[in-house]
């Protein structure tokens, strides 16, 4: 098995670490885990099981979802909300094609169970259009950054991340701070002049 | 009347220019459906359950304990016990069920119920010796040319020898080498997978394929209905990459559950799943040795080579092996070997990458023993090619190849270039021919007494930019501007378009959209000739108006004329032939390619520094999208030269790399600099249209492997090259 060079985790993005030595299945687990852990610790240990009703805040809007404590975000999203954006690529969270911001941070809704993000602010990728798209998706159609585009709605939540914390973004850091994200299509090349585009219309 | 033909490049106002996507903005704000995304009302939720094992016998397969699960509605078997399964995935049941928890509960119930007995495996694709030892091998195909006939006594074999031997004796210099390619899948980030639903007798299947005209055949025959009572639905796809030609038998099942229960079901294949599944292409494996005169013009190829498609043995074609540069006197011998995979799927460019990658690295490997510059080899051999394209085009893109990447500046010879520390840096190039005919195709053009446009299709958007292309030929042809074009695409019911496969869809769906919007803007120029008191064939449409032919003040706006048109709406169609002669499109393309890459001697770490991509096309309907093609198969290029392979364990024939943290491909950081130069010259744009999705990534394998070796003065025999392979082919030259 080929060892890919470890990058430093510019954005958070990087999921190379976290996954190295663990089986996908492991991984999942383990964040399936560590979401629960964190649900525990800011609800008080409270016992889920079964189907339960709960709110979320999508796009602003309160949304009374139906949840099973195994339940992923994901899942919530794509089939209870019709909020298809974010995309089922894989079981573990290695491609960046589920991305969505919650209280502004990029995470994978592919492995974060929707009884963790109970009171967050959750983002997707839908808010971005609309009368006035984020620049992120205009300069991603400008650029032809995508083919088919099924990881797009992915790259563009990371690519909006990414630069609102690194908003002076050069393009060496962009080349490593977006490698959370998987295009098989192969418009990296392109996400790249997007990204550096909208960087250089910030600046001006 | 408007002819058929192409505008000349000075009279186009959008052919040829960099166009954005009609469908981009869907696209980049998640509101483009897929089939992943079909929510229909109702709709049940389909799991399959993979079989564990490479090869085995089933004993026991219950639905019960799957049945007994909360939420999982209907379990259906698709094997029995005694049946015999040849890889590891293949679906033995499919749960559906109320939300995805419930339906992978059911399946994870299926498999511990599951009793199977193990039977022999073999997956070793590239031991030879090992399969030929356990009869796994099968005879594939050879080919021998000589220039010299054999006389009317002698035996052909005999004769065949002595003159390949005598050809090598007279050789100035001879190179004996071993090149490979391992297995690679699809991995199309939208599985393989479908979401049905019934209306009575009758079927609507979205469905993720890239044949929307022709799958409607394939569910009424696996569901015995006709196909006019099948609808396929696919506005977007999710990657297909030639693995999407067929609705699969999943999306047949996935069609007898929905009847069965009543329901719609969405059935996508998991991530393992659509890796072992979902298509994969095949090995190759090649043993040469080259005769070469003292110019370094090849004069004699005998190879044998192997590799595996699956079960059937098979491997890669010797129809293109050696790889355009075909010496006058070659043999090649290929056998299969017969493994416990999934068989292998068209991939971009059917054998083309594997011929390529093993064969003009031996080409490299004649420059490196001569100790002369490649790019010297690369040309003189274009005396002997086999090839759609000519030997001119093909030095005239060397020539612009090597001045985008500095060649003559960066180049030394193999293994002599300047370490700086542990790196090491190298020059290699390939090149690579492809057909790229225009498919059948038919489209409707509509033009509507408001002056609307519409156009109805059957072709597919694979990611291409087919949408965007369709509405650029049809306002280019009408005088518009592209948005003024509704396009209709990816609904069987529509006029049947050729599958989108072969690099055949461009100028399809060119010739289509070009012939019938023609055809309506002559029966709307019928209909304002008398107003512009002119006769139909002295107007033209330009710039939102019909006008007498370069008299912009004899017209009338484009809103104007369609008013003339009364109370209904004027429809033309019209429809192209695959292979008829046409004005509009033919086929043959040649490119070349050019990388510089960096080798860590210590890690093995091989980094792209800079890919340069030239590529003729015939044609360029939009230069934008056809760049992305050339960005995108340069990118998979890189993918399989030194990430992806397809890992096997030879004691469970198990795929043990099948998820996406394990099967490596590049990502936002590993690519460095491309560079796209499209090449049409006047001589290759009147020939019109021609397919470019796969050309473009045939030639990546190679032009990498000689780089790395240009780098490290050593070979590293097989794709990808890995960092362990970097290290073992420097210990095996130390
Ligand atoms: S555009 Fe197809 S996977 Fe990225």
């Amino acid at each position: 098995m080929r060892e890919v060079k470890d990058r430093p985790p510019a954005s958070g993005f990087s999921r190379r670490d976290f996954l190295k030595g663990s089986s996908a299945v492991a991984a999942a687990s383990l964040a399936a885990q560590e979401a629960l852990g964190q649900e525990k610790a800011q609800a008080g240990s409270q016992v889920v099981s079964g189907w339960t009703e709960i709110t979320l805040d999508v796009n602003g809007q309160k949304q009374k979802v139906k949840v099973e404590p195994r339940t992923t975000l994901l899942e919530v999203l794509r089939r209870q909300l019709d909020l298809t954006g974010a995309k089922p690529v894989s079981l573990d969270d290695s491609t960046g094609a589920s991305t969505v911001l919650v209280d502004d941070r990029p995470i994978e809704a592919s492995t974060t169970l929707a009884v963790a993000v109970v009171d967050k602010k959750i983002r997707t990728v839908e808010s971005f259009g609309g009368p006035h798209p984020d620049p992120v998706c205009s300069a991603f159609v400008e650029y032809d950054a995508q083919q088919c585009g099924f990881c797009t709605p992915g790259f563009v939540v990371a690519v909006r991340a990414f630069l609102d914390k690194n908003p002076n973004a050069t393009e060496e850091q962009i080349r490593q701070g977006l490698n959370g994200n998987l295009c098989r299509c192969g418009t990296y090349a392109q996400v790249i002049q997007a990204a550096l585009d909208v960087v250089n219309s910030n600046q001006q | 009347m408007a002819k058929i033909e192409w505008p000349a490049a000075d009279r186009t106002a959008l052919i040829g220019g960099r166009i954005t996507r009609i469908d981009g903005l869907e696209k980049s704000v998640g509101e483009a459906k897929y089939t992943y995304d079909i929510n229909l009302d109702n709709q049940l939720v389909a799991v399959g359950l993979g079989c564990p094992h490479g090869h085995c016998k089933i004993l026991a397969l219950d639905a019960a304990p799957a049945q007994k699960v909360r939420g999982v509605v209907h379990v259906e078997l698709l094997k029995k016990p005694d049946d015999e399964i040849q890889w590891e995935g293949e679906l033995l049941a499919v749960v559906a069920a109320e939300s995805e928890g419930a339906a992978r509960e059911g399946v994870a119930r299926l498999r511990e119920a599951l009793k199977f007995e193990e039977l022999d495996v073999w997956v070793d694709d590239e031991d030879l010796e090992g399969a030929q030892g356990a009869k796994r091998t099968n005879k594939a195909g050879d080919r021998v040319k000589l220039e010299k006939e054999p006389g009317d006594d002698d035996d052909e074999d005999e004769f065949v020898e002595q003159e390949i031997e005598r050809l090598f004796k007279e050789s100035k210099h001879v190179v004996e080498g071993y090149y490979g390619i391992d297995a690679i899948t699809h991995c199309c980030l939208e599985p393989h997978g479908s979401t049905v639903e019934w209306n009575g007798d009758k079927l609507n299947a979205y469905l993720s394929t890239q044949n929307v005209s022709g799958t409607d055949e394939g569910f009424a025959g696996g569901l015995g209905i006709t196909a006019d009572d099948v609808t396929v639905t696919c506005k977007y796809i999710g990657g297909g990459f030639g693995s999407k030609f067929a609705p699969d038998y999943w999306a047949i099942e996935a069609a007898k559950i929905a009847k069965k229960t009543g329901r719609p079901v969405q059935l996508m294949l998991d991530r393992d799943q659509e890796l072992k599944l979902g298509g994969n292409r095949p090995s190759g494996y090649l043993k040469v040795k080259i005769g070469a005169d003292a110019d370094g013009v090849v004069q004699v190829w005998d190879s044998q080579h192997w590799g595996t498609s699956g079960p059937q043995g098979g491997g890669v074609s010797q129809s293109v092996v050696p790889y355009v540069y075909q010496p006058k006197n070659h043999r090649v011998v290929a056998t299969g070997i017969r493994t416990n995979t999934a068989p292998a799927r068209a991939w971009r460019a059917p054998n083309h990458p594997q011929a390529c990658a093993m064969s003009q690295t031996a080409y490299d490997d004649l420059a490196r023993k001569m100790g002369v510059d490649s790019l010297e080899i690369f040309k003189k051999n274009l005396a002997n090619i086999a090839s759609r394209q000519t030997a001119k085009v093909y030095a005239d893109e060397m020539d612009i190849a090597a001045r985008l990447i500095d060649w003559k500046a960066k180049w030394h010879p193999h293994g002599k270039g300047e370490a700086k520390g542990s790196v090491v840096e190298g020059l290699g190039m390939a090149i690579h021919e492809w057909g790229g005919v225009a498919n059948d195709s038919a489209a409707i053009v509509r033009i509507h007494p408001d002056g609307g446009v519409s156009t109805f299709c059957g072709t597919q958007e694979l990611g291409t930019g087919t949408r965007t292309c369709c509405a650029i030929v049809t306002a280019e042809t009408l005088g518009l501007k592209v948005d003024d074009i509704n396009v209709n695409i990816g609904v069987s019911t529509y006029p049947i378009s050729g599958a989108s496969g072969g690099s055949t869809t461009i100028g399809a769906i060119s010739e289509s959209h070009r012939r019938a919007a023609t055809e309506a803007l002559n029966q709307l120029c019928a209909k304002v000739a008398p107003k512009l008191e002119a006769s139909a064939d002295e107007l033209e449409a330009v710039d939102g108006r019909i006008q007498v032919i370069g008299k912009p003040d004899h017209s009338v706006t484009w809103k104007e004329a369609c008013t003339m048109l009364g109370m209904k709406p004027l429809e033309a169609s019209a429809s192209h032939k695959r292979g008829n002669a046409t004005p509009l499109s033919s086929e043959g393309v040649g490119g070349v390619q050019m990388a510089h890459v960096a080798v860590d001697k210590e890690t093995g770490v091989v980094k792209v520094k800079k890919f340069v991509v030239v590529q003729d096309m015939g044609l360029i309907i939009n230069r934008l999208t056809a760049e992305s093609q050339c960005y995108g198969a340069a990118i998979m290029g890189i993918a399989y030269a030194l990430f992806e392979q397809r890992l096997m364990d030879p004691a469970t024939g198990r795929f043990i790399n099948a998820e996406l943290s394990e099967y490596k491909l590049p990502r936002i950081g590993d690519i460095g600099e491309i560079v796209i130069e499209l090449y049409e010259p006047e001589d290759q744009r009147s020939r019109g249209v021609i397919g470019l999705g796969e050309p473009p990534v045939i030639s990546p394998g190679a032009a990498i492997s000689n780089a790395v070796c240009n780098a490290l003065g050593v070979r590293v025999p097989v794709l990808p090259i890995t960092p362990e392979r970097v290290v073992a082919a420097m210990q095996a030259q130390a």
